[in-house]
């Protein structure tokens, strides 16, 4: 009898000890088949990052697709106005992951200014896993992720595969590099803030019209979640700010102009169409963009930082260089954001290295 | 529900679960539950389907073994006062509804399966899931009961628990009611054995598809998808890969079945006894589809066989041809309607009826040329020598790579122009340089290629005893550590998920 029940025990040992160890090896495995988006695209690491800010009491938040992350600089924002300032976007993000990106930022703290781009209004439905997985990787587990997901997903995803991405990576195994067992458990800093540094300029020229479209109404749901966004702002005491970034394409038609004008009058929300203020942010399509008009570069990002700055203190944010912990963080993310932009030479070892590419 | 889904993983974990935390006595309702829901996951339509598959053959089978016991109850009565000949006319009538009762119940089952599988027919968008398995599952019992081989089950719920188990219904085996039901409706305990090995089974089962069959079937689609492209020598490579594809797939699949069926304690059917190393197509016909092929043999092969027009033909035969014709012939002309319905039974498309058509061709050949391979034998190689047997084993699996090319194509037309673009355009070189623009990578192949040495290796280790059984007197450290391997490996080196096609277990479709 007594052997029975030892041999019982020693099964069961065995068998805890035999998943501890598969748990185990599953947990390496998805770390080093999950990509590091170390190379060409960068993008994959944008949303992580925001979860390594000492001090997360951001007064403005700027949610939005690359006319957000691309065109904003917050090292800029804190230098001029002292405005303390993240930017949560990443690749084509579409609206629901903004929101649910927003929902994300409030479980840390509570921001004066959000600011939206509503560029993704174009779109009432994902496009594409890559994109998807750019920016819903990135978030830690919560409702909002959970919810997110469950929003994002295109037919062929499953969720389950967000919960366990070695299901989606597996078929890495003969694409692995050496970044990704360099990087298993942590990566480098892609951007300043959420701030996409490209210092590269490919002026804008040939731009094409826009084609006529069959309807130029935004859809549905893409509606529900400007309008979900909005009530959390307002729930949470927060001022929305509505941007249109100066991308010249994809092209933004007037009829579209119209809705968000429409809808921003409705609600009184403050809306900046840049496009419509290049004499007024002094850009030059010749000079402040890296693709031609699509996203501007560091030139054209400070100019439109400069520009909105004033209107975000108008807003509810406030300067706060006068914080001697929140100076000392700004002081060596300039540091290095200066050094990226080939202002100044890092000296290894001093500050933090792993800045992103630039030409 | 396909088996490889998180879905089905998830269903039969959870189902599992239930099975075992719930009383005894409700196993079996909790298998009745898990097998609606399974099949209502399909389609709510499909129900409809299996409800009346059930109903007619368990209606069908419940009177006619009523008739039987009256039948007996009259006989026995009247054993004094009726003649022979009144109790022979009497037997001969009864007989006679019996019969009409089961004829009914077939025709409206064959109907069915012949309305949804029949092409070009606007129901076929209709298909359910496993309707070829559990339609010959049914009439299989049905018949048993109409020849007296098996008692009639009484009870509705039990009779539709049999017919309508999930884990057969994808694809087979197809089960006999006397060996599923020994267990099926027994309670069982939480046994580890069963779990063990039922998952071990299983893995092995999801290795099967997942690293060799779905891989494979990249380039084999590729190749059968765009003949204007992929003709010649391309041809040879599609036989061999889809031959190794169907077996690691089928297979797989029943795998998959049989471990899920241990590990709830119920014991189904093998369907495979290691097909590829059979030396004639007849023996690879008693170690491929099992259950098929005893179901054809049983239910129409033997009936044909000795219905009275066959044993008249038979008797004409031998009067006026002779006594090897008249023993033969009425045996091909069965054999050749057998085939012809399995081929039927496959798919309605000219590709499987001719098929069916030529593998009873081979066979009958095969069968009239057996004096002469004897005599070969006798004078110059015995038939026993390892190097003649070798060479059989590979003669019929270049044969079943011929045949398995009816698979690939929608006609016969289409299949006999691959062949003859095999051989009247050879482009090997061709084939070499683009091996590799098939939607396969080299590490796909070697991938493939290792799974499938492994599928055979396993294949020989089995020859001595189940390798699982093997397995178990090893030291627990190994035991874990290859079911550990056979997860990891199926699960980084599976081909699933996005980027691939969801491909569907093959034999599904029939």
């Amino acid at each position: 009898m007594e052997r029975t029940v030892n041999e019982k025990k020693k099964t069961g040992i065995r068998i805890v000890a035999v998943f501890l160890i598969l748990v185990f090896i599953l947990f390496l495995l998805q770390r080093l088949f999950v990509p590091k988006y170390m190379g060409d695209v960068i993008e994959g690491r944008f949303v992580g990052e925001y979860y390594r800010e000492e001090d997360k009491s951001f007064d403005v938040i700027f949610v939005g697709d690359c006319e957000v992350y691309e065109n904003f600089s917050p090292v800029v924002l804190w230098q001029d106005y002292g405005i303390h300032s993240y930017i949560r976007g990443s690749a084509q993000q579409y609206i629901w992951q903004s929101y649910y990106l927003l929902k994300d930022t409030l479980r840390y703290h509570t921001p004066k200014v959000v600011v939206f781009n509503i560029q993704s209004l174009q779109y009432d439905e994902s496009q594409s896993e890559a994109y998807n997985r750019m920016t819903l990787e990135g978030m830690r587990w919560s409702p909002a992720k959970v919810d997110s997901i469950r929003a994002s997903m295109t037919k062929e995803e499953h969720f389950i595969e967000y919960v366990f991405p070695l299901l989606r990576y597996h078929d890495r195994w003969n694409d692995l590099s050496d970044d990704d067992v360099r990087y298993m458990f942590r990566t480098e800093p892609a951007t300043f803030n959420g701030y996409y540094m490209r210092t590269d300029v490919l002026p804008a020229e040939n731009v094409p019209e826009g084609r006529p479209l069959e309807d130029y109404a935004f859809g549905d749901r893409a509606w529900e979640y400007l309008e979900k966004m909005r009530l959390l702002c307002e729930e949470n005491g927060i001022t929305l700010v509505l941007t249109k970034a100066p991308s010249l394409w994809p092209y933004w038609y007037d009829e579209y102009e119209k809705q968000v004008e429409e809808y921003a009058s409705a609600h009184e929300l403050t809306y900046i169409n840049f496009l419509e203020l290049q004499e007024e942010t002094g850009i030059d399509y010749s000079t402040d963009t890296y693709d031609g008009g699509l996203h501007m570069n560091l030139t054209g990002a400070e100019k439109l930082s400069r520009y909105i700055g004033p209107i975000l203190l108008k807003a509810g944010a406030c300067d706060r260089r006068n914080e001697a912990g929140l100076a000392k963080i700004w002081e060596e993310e300039t540091v290095r954001y200066n050094a990226a932009a080939g202002r100044m030479v890092l000296v290894p070892g001093k500050i933090r290295m792993g800045a992103p590419y630039c030409n | 529900m396909l088996f490889t889904s998180y879905e089905f993983i998830a269903f039969a974990a959870i189902l599992l679960l239930l099975y075992y935390i719930l009383p005894k006595t409700a196993q079996k309702y909790v298998l009745f539950c898990g097998n609606m829901i399974f099949y209502a996951v399909t389609g709510w339509q499909n129900l409809i389907f299996l409800f009346v598959t059930i109903c007619t053959t368990f209606g069908a089978a419940l009177w006619v073994d009523k008739n039987l016991k009256a039948q007996k109850e009259q006989l026995a009565l009247h054993k004094a006062d009726w003649d022979r000949e009144q109790k022979k006319a009497y037997r001969s009538g009864e007989k006679t509804k019996r019969k009409m009762a089961v004829a009914i119940a077939a025709i409206v089952n064959v109907g069915l399966l012949a309305f949804v599988k029949f092409p070009h027919t606007q129901f076929q968008f209709l298909m359910p899931m496993g309707i070829s398995f559990y339609t010959l599952m049914s009439l299989g019992y049905l018949f048993d009961v109409y020849r007296e081989t098996q008692e009639a089950e009484k009870n509705l719920f039990r009779y539709a628990l049999f017919v309508s188990y999930f884990p057969q219904l994808v694809q087979g085996p197809i089960s006999r009611f006397n060996e599923l039901s020994e267990t099926l409706f027994k309670e069982h305990d939480f046994e580890g054995k069963n779990i063990t090995f039922g998952l071990y089974r299983i893995l092995w089962g999801f290795f099967k598809k997942l690293v060799i069959a779905d891989r494979l079937a990249v380039a084999v689609g590729t190749i059968s998808g765009d003949f204007g492209t992929y003709h010649g020598s391309y041809i040879f490579l599609e036989m061999f890969l889809y031959t190794i594809q169907l077996y690691a797939d089928f297979s797989g699949g029943i795998d998959v079945t049989i471990g899920l069926s241990e590990m709830f304690g119920i014991h189904v059917t093998e369907n495979f006894i290691r097909p590829y190393f059979s030396k004639s197509l007849k023996e690879y016909w008693r170690r491929w589809h099992i259950t098929m092929s005893t179901w054809f043999r049983d239910y129409l092969f033997y009936p044909i066989s000795i219905t009275p027009w066959m044993q008249n033909l038979s008797r004409f035969l031998r009067k006026k041809c002779g006594e090897r014709v008249g023993k033969r012939l009425p045996v091909y002309l069965a054999s050749f309607i057998v085939w012809a319905v399995t081929g039927i039974w496959h798919g309605t498309t000219s590709n499987f009826i001719v098929w069916g058509i030529i593998n009873w061709f081979i066979l009958m050949v095969s069968e009239e040329l057996e004096p002469l391979y004897e005599k070969f034998h006798a004078r110059f190689i015995p038939a026993s020598r390892r190097g003649w047997q070798a060479f059989m084993v590979l003669r019929t699996f270049t044969m079943l790579c011929f045949l398995k090319l009816f698979d690939c194509y929608a006609t016969a037309g289409e299949v006999f122009r691959a062949f003859g673009s095999a051989f009247s355009e050879p482009n090997p070189g061709e084939v070499g340089a683009n091996l590799f623009s098939l939607g396969l990578t080299p590490w796909d192949y070697l991938v493939a290629g290792c799974g499938a040495l492994l599928m055979l290796g396993v294949s020989l280790l089995q020859r001595r005893e189940s390798v699982r059984l093997q397995l178990s007197k090893k030291p627990f450290a190994l035991r874990a550590a290859v079911g550990m391997g056979l997860f990891l490996v199926t699960l980084i080196f599976g081909a699933y998920g996005v980027g691939y096609d969801a491909s569907q277990f093959i034999y599904n479709r029939f």
